[in-house]
């Protein structure tokens, strides 16, 4: 399955960044109007604007219709995980990668339901991860259940007389956790992902990009939208940037969409801490040895 | 010389007096251990505690996670990474750990976990030993799979059976359980410590471009993240080449039965027992791990006093040493299983014995003594 970028030219009149995809694969297995293709030629777009050879970068998932995004779609190593440990997986490959660029990309249920207390405690240590949440507001993949992300009100599949709960604001949460880079967007802001997900990318830390994406079927049925362009132009209605966001008051954001970089800070790294004392106790034991 | 290399030399041909904990540990520095994931839980905290400060000295890499299924999860990614990797953990965290030991059987990662067997269901006795794990090493993680597992019955076994766990782990591109109990690994006795140099370390088969890294031949070659090959790795059902392909049932029986045979076909290289005074006995002693100990000494105490008995011990305990333990067992009237659980190993002697299998059952956080399991031994010849 060895494909370089040299040999893996798209045919003129393709997209030619998919030359970044595996090749045979498309098309994926994606509902018509599904967000996911958006992250991906965003990501890819992303990743060529960087100049980076993807033979140095990992993709780490988990489980659900987001974490399909990169496996099998993106031409690099690849590591499909179990459901919400994408980013307990890729901590491990992180230290004992140190020249690769770790990615994350999987769904919200994955990312802040099952998998929350990786996603803190990866945050707490500013462990050198790029995490790119996929927000659809629900369960997809298993036909449209209530997820932690999903508004109250809302009627799943699981919550057919309305979501009695309130949804988590991950991209709050994982800035407050301790995450050094932090920004959301919606695919309606094509642009601004790229942008961000350069800056994640580019990012030492822990940098997370929770991107608000339609899921056309199942939460689609949900909210009564019928397709893509009725989700694009509710962002886009709804969506506040941060500067702007800043002067309103909390009842005027209710049921807004706050986007933009949300932090960025400059803080230790989890991997460069753990090196550095590796290499002072292995020398310190070295130099005990030598007496 | 590298660092690690003049830290083994440093111990080689030493004895000191540790405690099983640290043996399992100084066992897996020793064997090139490059990444531990740890959570703390007791009887096999010691273990964490002893790779934190130790590994670091070789060059290795200690993480403590947020939970026992991140400490598993993250020695997989390590494991792909290209660390030689082990986790540690007891009963509760066993659990937790199940869903991840499926997934590194079902995607081929050589790992090694170490269970500290405590007294439960559920939080039990947490401080005491139990032998209660043997059958959630065997069946714990869902679907059909084979499992290798060890149970160290000394603290020189603890250190001997985790280097042999990285070992077979790379041979078989298989997750390795070491059953160990809270007894085994709280007891302190004399450890000798092997010499050892880098050329010890177990190797790995490494693919090369074209090779199928999940099929082909029986235990594939592993490619590593950052080889440059773009594997995909997924716990879902794959074709040799690692693509996701969840609904044929052809590929989903190759890859599932090839995974099985793996081990099943290895089993006589994997059966390991320990058989002493079997000659012209009519009765047997079938035991493993902390039990192990006092049962020897009933076997002795019968022996001596011109009584026919006999005393077998599973150092592998999964793949079960079946067709092995038949044999030893043709000409034996009765099999008495002392065990700390109520029959999960006498149960599974059941079927590969033609004799009547009488467990004794001590349940409670107490390891037998040598008068208990001689009193029923002595009631059976009667």
């Amino acid at each position: 399955m060895r494909a370089t970028l040299t040999d893996n030219i798209p045919a003129p009149g393709q997209n030619p960044l998919r030359r970044y995809v595996r090749p045979g694969i498309l098309p994926t297995i994606f509902c018509t109007g599904c967000g996911g293709g958006t992250v991906l030629n965003c990501f890819c777009k992303a990743v060529d604007e960087l100049g980076y050879d993807p033979h140095e970068m990992v993709m780490v998932t988990g489980i659900g219709c987001s974490s399909w995004i990169p496996s099998p779609y993106f031409l690099a190593d690849t590591l499909h995980t179990t459901h919400g440990r994408a980013i307990a997986f890729a901590t491990g490959v992180r230290v004992m990668s140190p020249k690769m660029k770790v990615v994350v990309i999987a769904g919200d249920g994955d990312i802040s339901g099952i998998g929350g207390n990786h996603l803190i405690h990866a945050a707490r240590r500013n462990v050198d991860l790029t995490v790119l949440m996929v927000n659809n507001s629900i369960y997809g993949m298993t036909g449209g259940q209530v997820a932690p992300t999903t508004p109250p009100g809302v009627r799943t599949t699981t919550t057919p007389h309305g979501n009695v709960e309130t949804q988590f604001d991950v991209a709050s949460l994982v800035s407050a956790a301790g995450a050094s880079y932090v920004a959301r967007w919606t695919t309606w802001h094509v642009l601004d992902l790229v942008r961000s997900f350069k800056e994640a990318l580019e990012h030492t830390g822990f940098s997370f990009v929770e991107v608000i994406g339609q899921c056309t079927t199942s939460y689609g049925k949900a909210v009564g939208k019928r397709n893509a362009a009725d989700f694009l132009a509710d962002y886009k209605d709804r969506s506040v940037r941060l500067s702007k966001a800043k002067k309103m008051s909390e009842e005027e954001l209710e049921d807004k969409i706050v986007v933009g970089r949300l932090k960025k800070r400059e803080a230790p790294e989890f991997c460069q801490r753990l090196y550095q004392q590796v290499e002072q106790v292995s020398s310190a034991a070295l130099a005990e040895e030598g007496k | 010389m590298s660092v690690r290399e003049q830290y083994l030399s440093r111990y080689a041909g030493r004895t000191e007096f540790v405690m099983g904990d640290e043996a399992a540990a100084l066992g897996a520095v020793f064997s090139g251990c490059s990444f531990f994931g740890g959570y703390p839980i007791t009887p096999a905290s010691e273990i964490a505690e002893v790779m934190a400060r130790e590994l670091p000295k070789v060059g290795g890499f200690y993480v403590q996670f947020e939970d026992e299924i991140a400490s598993i999860s993250g020695i997989i990614g390590a494991a792909w990474s290209g660390a030689r990797s082990m986790t540690a953990t007891s009963g509760p965290g066993f659990s937790l750990m199940q869903e991840a030991v499926g997934y590194a059987v079902m995607t081929e990662t050589p790992c090694v976990v170490v269970d500290v067997q405590r007294s439960g269901p559920s939080t039990g006795q947490a401080t005491k030993p139990a032998q209660g794990d043997i059958m959630q090493a065997r069946w714990g993680t869902h679907g059909d799979h084979e499992i290798i597992a060890v149970c160290p019955w000394s603290v020189q076994e603890c250190f001997d059976l985790v280097r042999d766990s990285f070992a077979l782990s790379e041979k078989y591109r298989t997750p390795v359980i070491v059953l160990m109990d809270g007894a085994v690994g709280h007891i302190r006795e004399p450890l000798t410590f092997p010499h050892y140099t880098d050329a010890d370390i177990a190797t790995r088969p490494r693919a090369k471009e074209g090779d199928l890294v999940f099929g082909g031949t029986k235990v594939p070659p592993m490619a590593q993240i950052g080889d440059r090959l773009n594997v995909h790795i997924t716990g879902s059902t794959h074709k040799p080449n690692g693509m996701r392909d969840v609904s044929t049932k052809e590929v989903h029986e190759e890859l599932v039965l090839r995974l099985n045979d793996k081990i099943t076909s290895a089993r006589e290289e994997l059966t390991r027992l320990d058989v002493r005074q079997m000659d012209g006995a009519r009765v047997a002693v079938v035991s493993l791990g902390a039990t192990a100990r006092p049962a020897l000494g009933a076997v002795e105490k019968a022996r001596d006093a011109g009584h026919p008995a006999g005393f077998i011990r599973l150092v592998n305990i999964w793949p079960f040493p079946g067709p092995a333990i038949t044999e030893l067992l043709a000409d034996v009237d009765l099999v008495l299983v002392p065990e700390m659980n109520l029959g999960q190993l006498s149960r599974e002697l059941e079927r590969f014995t033609r004799c009547p299998v009488h467990c004794l059952s001590k349940i409670g956080g107490v390891v037998h003594t040598v008068e208990e399991i001689h009193t029923a031994l002595m009631e059976q010849i009667s």
